[in-house]
């Protein structure tokens, strides 16, 4: 896995094929299906529906496996390729599993100057995570640095998971943590 | 097309005339202008994503890529202004950055456009001090390698797949300075078509495996003729280094195959360069073959076709020329000519009407049944009549049963190979293949295209008309004055109702239409 | 009402008016804070009168360019027998920008209404709002709204018993900042990369699905219902800029701040007043030292020219920067400049989608230049070919962000020039390092 200057660390899949094997999400008569063709018919070419079924895949999965998008493709009629072009194009798809609690700390510059580097190491340091993108040996945790959250006002901010914490502080970090179910 | 509406404007003070809808990169390459470029290219949608094609639009407030810009009445455009070429500096520049410069192990080198517009327009030194980017390259599958540290994402080859093949398998992976072109595992570049992306990289990021390391592209010959590979007939470049044909490439052209080659035709050309030739005539004397002199090999082909039926196998690989002459043979002595085809699958190229790799795999099948020819695919020997001397004219029917060759009185072999099964014909004649000689072949819409020769022939080797124009001769049908491919064609345009009016001059390298044909690829 | 902060009697709260209370969420609590009449009284208007009443109001989009709404709207030609569609665009990652989210989370209802306005305007049957991926509980406040409008028949097939069918739907993003350019979100909709599009053709010719589209932003779709409700007139006269800029802004203020936060004012506002008064002045102890004040993308300016300013589109251009998106990110005197640039360098070069080469390869170059440069290995030619890279990325390339690397850096390198010299002197011994993986790997 390679990272530019710019990007935000990855975390890291084990080896090929040390995954569980793909289980399918749209499968006949499943309720994702049906959700999917309800999503569909809000447009008037089911491509769009690409965004929408990538999210059913990570919320039921996870992550994105290459197996993911070739299912993806199968349901809209594009190719596994293509599919990839677009997961890999947006970052919050992951490419990757990742810890149980996908911890998103804001270091763009509002943020940064607000103090979110330290934010993001106090994460690192109660998680266990060793750096940045790593799964914490847990597997419960990944802490990665992410750009604007679009809630300066409440520097700093951290998306873990769905849900996005405000006016984050070093000091506040291990009541967080404490507060995740496990 | 009357109805469309002509645009005037100024290229660099030259006044350009073109139809509305023209884009300015078009319209200056009408005032021999070519704008630097690197997305754009003319059978592919344009993505104006490079932006190398900058150019200085009088009244337009930035520059224009020029690609995606079009024509407009009474336009100034600046090609060479200071504006236009600071700006394509610094895209060179940035494209620079972080290529890995490996130019002398690259096959690209030569026809790179990231060499020749750098060294036209570009800087000479980097002001890049950091560490360049690196990624490991990927064998694509196919015949093409991907070195990714080479690309410029231009997503010309992405296009070509998407658009023109029709066959998604790439696509621009990730974002920012982290992109490259990506592919899903199970899907290699397999695809009867695909080996066009490597001609349409701009740069040596994709690369053909069969060519990989083989020769610089400064060191090679390069001779304009027409794919033998099916009866659509390709137009190509036969690429040779000493004498060894090491490479085909697509040479463009708009009636017949745009500016592609299907994979099965262009990595078949190894067989132009196959060592076993039959390099000097030879008669069976006791038994046994035994070189002679052309001319004694004439008179005894001569001397057993006297009194006697040709029945002549012609390969539909043979040029018209080639196959005019024999018919003259076939006239002479009363005799029959037929031919078989190999046929394989057809597999078009959707995004180009009328393209395809045609289910007969020879390139003259039209014109042979034009000159007279009749197709026996199955058994082409079911013709050949008790003492008919069996001519075997570049034909060697692989794993047909030759057993009905018994009933000749005589087997002549014209070719460039012996022929399998039948170890001691009465004369071999040796002849030049299609790499070795000049000729045209008719393709299967009826264009009669020009190829030819790439190299030279081995041994005593003649070529197939010259041959066949002599052996006529020796049989009766004077052709002396046959001595050039024009001439003979001139000949063949005057006698075949087909091909009147057309000459080489007519034809030209990009191909003429016979009588009644409609064109092609439109 | 404010949010997170009381209202400042300085401001006029017309979209904000509502922020905090819970009870503006809901379909019943809407409509008793006087919701949905608006868009009663435009079902019964021909479109073009709406779009005249946008134009007359002197509305500006509000997603950062500031060109005016109705003439937008006036580009759809209305019974053209195509599809027409309407984006909204809730994309919202400009850095320093979160009011849209705002509008989202408290009055969902005063969006659906506005988009519901806006489509029926432009001949829409079918809305979209594009809403950014993080944005999960304004996601939810959205769809929650949404249903409640549908199941009321507000929107959907029989639009408020009127027989037209306007349809609203949320689609929801996965982190892309590019995606909130026009014509990059509208392909993102559409199941693709989100890579803008050369134009022409434009959005209002071919758009979403190549069909003639209008995009709007969040706040200013939002304004639409208060505009019909009171009148162009009562819009333009709010504005102290009439008849340049009309009604009030939401301007999201961050960084070095007593009070970080949304604040509405009219246009032409003292921007002085604005930061020292209605935000509190700087953090205690600190001094103001440099603003960017339109999200991240436009010139940086020294506080002496921010005070100058008077808050709207001409202001902000007379001080060589811009109004943008109106998010104003503000930095003290403790902060390192060249350190902050550098991280919004970065910023852009992880965005961009990779299309023009100046942009991919520009934004990258660039942040590793600014990021050696803090790490205390800068040269003064560094600082050079940071001007020309900025020039080589600028108007050449298919949307802005390219250009928008380069301002804010520039601009803060020409008027903080000292910091980075002193950087480059080693005068200072740098001990900041950037957050994020080392440079130069991939
Ligand atoms: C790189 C880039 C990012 C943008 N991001 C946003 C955004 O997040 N939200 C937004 O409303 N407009 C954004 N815009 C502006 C839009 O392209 C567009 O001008 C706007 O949505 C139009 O709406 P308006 O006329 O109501 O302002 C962005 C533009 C660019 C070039
Ligand atoms: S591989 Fe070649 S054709 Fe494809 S994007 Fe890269 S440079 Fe262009
Ligand atoms: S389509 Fe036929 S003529 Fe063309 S390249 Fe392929 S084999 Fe050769
Ligand atoms: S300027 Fe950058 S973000 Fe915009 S289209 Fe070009 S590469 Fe993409
Ligand atoms: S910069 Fe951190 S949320 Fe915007
Ligand atoms: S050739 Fe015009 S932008 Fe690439």
């Amino acid at each position: 896995m390679s990272h530019g200057p710019s990007a935000p660390p990855r975390a890291p899949g084990g080896a090929p094929g040390h995954h569980e094997p793909y289980v399918a999400v749209f499968t006949d008569g499943s309720a994702r299906q049906t959700e999917l063709r309800d999503i569909i018919s809000r447009y008037p070419d089911k491509r769009a529906a690409l965004l929408p079924a990538l999210w059913m895949v990570q919320q039921d999965r996870g992550w994105i496996s290459e197996d993911a998008m070739r299912e993806v493709g199968d349901q809209l009629g594009c190719t596994a390729a293509y599919v990839k072009g677009v997961v890999t194009f947006y970052t919050m798809y992951h490419q990757h599993p990742v810890g149980k609690h996908f911890i998103q700390v804001c270091t763009t510059s509002p943020c940064l100057c607000a103090g979110a580097d330290d934010v993001v190491k106090a994460f690192l340091e109660h998680t266990g995570c060793k750096e940045l993108g790593l799964t914490s040996p847990d597997g419960k945790y990944s802490v990665i640095e992410v750009e604007c959250l679009g809630a300066c006002g409440f520097a700093t901010p951290v998306q873990i998971n769905e849900d996005c914490v405000e006016n984050v502080t070093p000091a506040k970090v291990p009541e967080i943590l404490a507060g995740l179910r496990d | 097309m009357a109805d469309v509406r002509m645009i005037n404007l100024t290229i660099e003070g030259r006044p350009v005339t073109v139809p509305d809808g023209t884009t300015i990169l078009e319209a200056a390459k009408t005032a021999g202008i070519l704008v630097p470029h690197y997305c754009y290219h003319p059978g592919l949608p344009v993505a104006g994503v490079c932006r190398m094609c900058l150019v200085e639009v009088e009244k337009m407030p930035k520059l224009a890529p020029s690609c995606a810009t079009n024509v407009g009445e009474g336009q100034v455009v600046h090609v060479y202004s200071e504006k236009a070429l600071e700006a394509r500096k610094g895209v060179l520049e940035l494209l620079l950055i972080n290529h890995p410069l490996d130019c002398p192990i690259c096959d690209q080198a030569g026809e790179c456009e990231l060499q020749d517009y750098t060294f036209q327009e570009g800087r000479t030194d980097s002001r890049y001090r950091e560490p360049k980017r690196f990624d490991p390259m990927e064998d694509f599958g196919g015949d093409v390698l991907y070195v990714t540290n080479r690309c410029i994402l231009c997503t010309r080859c992405v296009r070509f797949m998407d658009d023109v093949h029709q066959e998604p398998v790439l696509c621009v992976a990730e974002r920012g300075d982290r992109a490259t072109i990506g592919k899903a595992p199970d899907a290699d570049l397999t695809q009867p078509w695909a080996a066009n992306v490597i001609d349409l990289c701009p740069v040596g990021a994709l690369v053909s495996k069969d060519f990989l390391n083989k020769a610089r592209a400064w060191e090679l010959d390069r001779t304009a003729s027409v794919c033998t590979g099916c009866s659509q007939g390709c137009n190509n470049v036969l690429e040779s280094r000493d004498n060894v044909i090491v490479r085909m490439k697509p040479r463009s052209n708009e009636d017949v195959n745009h500016f592609y080659l299907c994979d099965a035709g262009r990595l078949d050309y190894r067989w132009m360069n196959r060592p076993d030739r039959v390099e000097v005539p030879k008669i069976r004397m006791h038994d046994v073959l035994s070189p002679v002199d052309w001319e004694t090999a004439y008179d005894e082909a001569a001397k057993l076709l006297k009194g006697k039926r040709a029945f002549v196998v012609a390969s539909p690989s043979l040029s018209n020329e080639a196959l005019f002459l024999l018919k003259r043979v076939i006239t002479q002595t009363g005799g029959e000519g037929v031919f078989r085809c190999e046929t394989g699958f057809e597999a078009p190229l959707p995004g180009v009407p009328d393209l395809a790799l045609r289910a007969d795999r020879a390139p003259n099948v039209y014109g042979a049944e034009l000159l007279g020819f009749q197709r026996h695919d199955i058994n082409p020997l079911a013709g050949l009549k008790q003492g008919d001397v069996l001519v075997l004219a570049g034909e060697t029917l692989p794993g047909l049963d030759l057993s009905a060759t018994t009933r000749a009185s005589a087997i002549i072999v014209i070719g460039t190979v012996h022929v399998d099964g039948i170890p001691t014909p009465s004369v071999v004649l040796p002849i030049a293949n299609v790499a070795e000689e000049e000729g045209t072949f008719t393709n299967l819409r009826g264009r009669v295209q020009r190829f030819l020769q790439a190299k030279a022939a081995p041994g005593y080797v003649r070529p197939s008309w010259y041959a066949f124009a002599d052996l006529a001769t020796a049989v009766g049908a004077n052709s002396d004055d046959m001595n050039l491919p024009s001439v003979i064609f001139s000949a063949l345009a005057q006698s075949e109702p087909a091909f009147a009016g057309l000459s080489y001059d007519t034809i030209g390298l990009r191909g003429g239409l016979i009588a009644g044909a409609t064109a092609g690829a439109h | 009402m404010g949010y997170p902060h009381k209202s400042h009697p300085r401001e006029t709260p017309v979209l904000s008016k509502h922020f905090g209370d819970p009870e503006a969420r809901t379909l019943a609590g809407w409509k008793a804070r006087g919701g949905y009449t608006a868009l009663q009284q435009a079902l019964q208007m021909e479109p073009t009168a709406i779009v005249d009443i946008v134009k007359a109001s002197g509305l500006r989009g509000r997603g950062g360019a500031g060109f005016p709404t109705g003439l937008k709207w006036s580009f759809m030609k209305i019974g053209d027998g195509k599809e027409h569609y309407l984006c909204c665009n809730a994309d919202e990652s400009e850095p320093g920008t979160f009011k849209d989210r705002e509008i989202m989370r408290w009055t969902p209802h005063a969006l659906i209404e506005g988009c519901a306005i806006g489509a029926y305007a432009i001949g829409a049957e079918t809305a979209y709002i594009y809403i950014r991926g993080e944005f999960t509980e304004p996601i939810n406040v959205m769809e929650r709204a949404l249903a409640e409008a549908r199941a009321a028949g507000i929107i959907g097939k029989n639009a408020m018993g009127t027989g037209k069918t306007i349809d609203v739907w949320v689609h929801k993003g996965a982190g892309a900042y590019i995606c909130g350019e026009e014509t990059a979100l509208m392909n993102s909709l559409e199941g693709k990369r989100g890579n803008p599009r050369i134009k022409p053709p434009f959005p209002a010719v071919s758009g979403l699905f190549g069909k003639p589209t209008t995009i709007n932003n969040v706040e200013t779709l939002a304004a639409i219902p208060h505009i019909l409700n009171n009148g162009a007139e009562w819009y333009k006269a709010m504005s102290l800029s009439s008849p340049k800029s009309s009604g009030s802004k939401l301007f999201s203020v961050c960084g070095n701040v007593s009070k970080p936060g949304n604040y509405e004012v009219v246009m032409g506002f003292s921007f002085k007043e604005f930061l020292y008064d209605l935000c509190g002045g700087p953090l205690p102890g600190r001094k103001f030292k440099a603003l960017i004040p339109g999200g991240s993308s436009v010139p940086t300016i020294t506080i002496e020219e921010a005070e100058a300013i008077a808050m709207d589109y001409e202001g902000f251009v007379e001080q060589g920067t811009m109004l943008g998106s109106g998010g104003v990110i503000i930095f003290d005197d403790a902060q390192s400049m060249p350190r902050q640039l550098a991280r919004i360098a970065r910023f852009y070069a992880h965005e961009s989608c990779a299309q023009c080469t100046q942009c991919r390869e520009g934004t990258a170059w660039m942040t590793k230049i600014l990021e050696r440069i803090v790490a205390g290995q800068g040269t003064y030619e560094d600082l050079d070919t940071i001007f020309d890279l900025s020039d080589a990325m600028t108007g050449k390339t298919i949307c802005v962000l390219s250009d928008s690397c380069g301002a804010p850096v520039v601009s803060g390198i020409t008027k903080f020039r000292g910091e980075f010299e002193a950087l480059i002197k080693g005068r200072r011994s740098s001990t900041v390092t950037m957050p994020g993986v080392p440079t130069g790997s991939r």
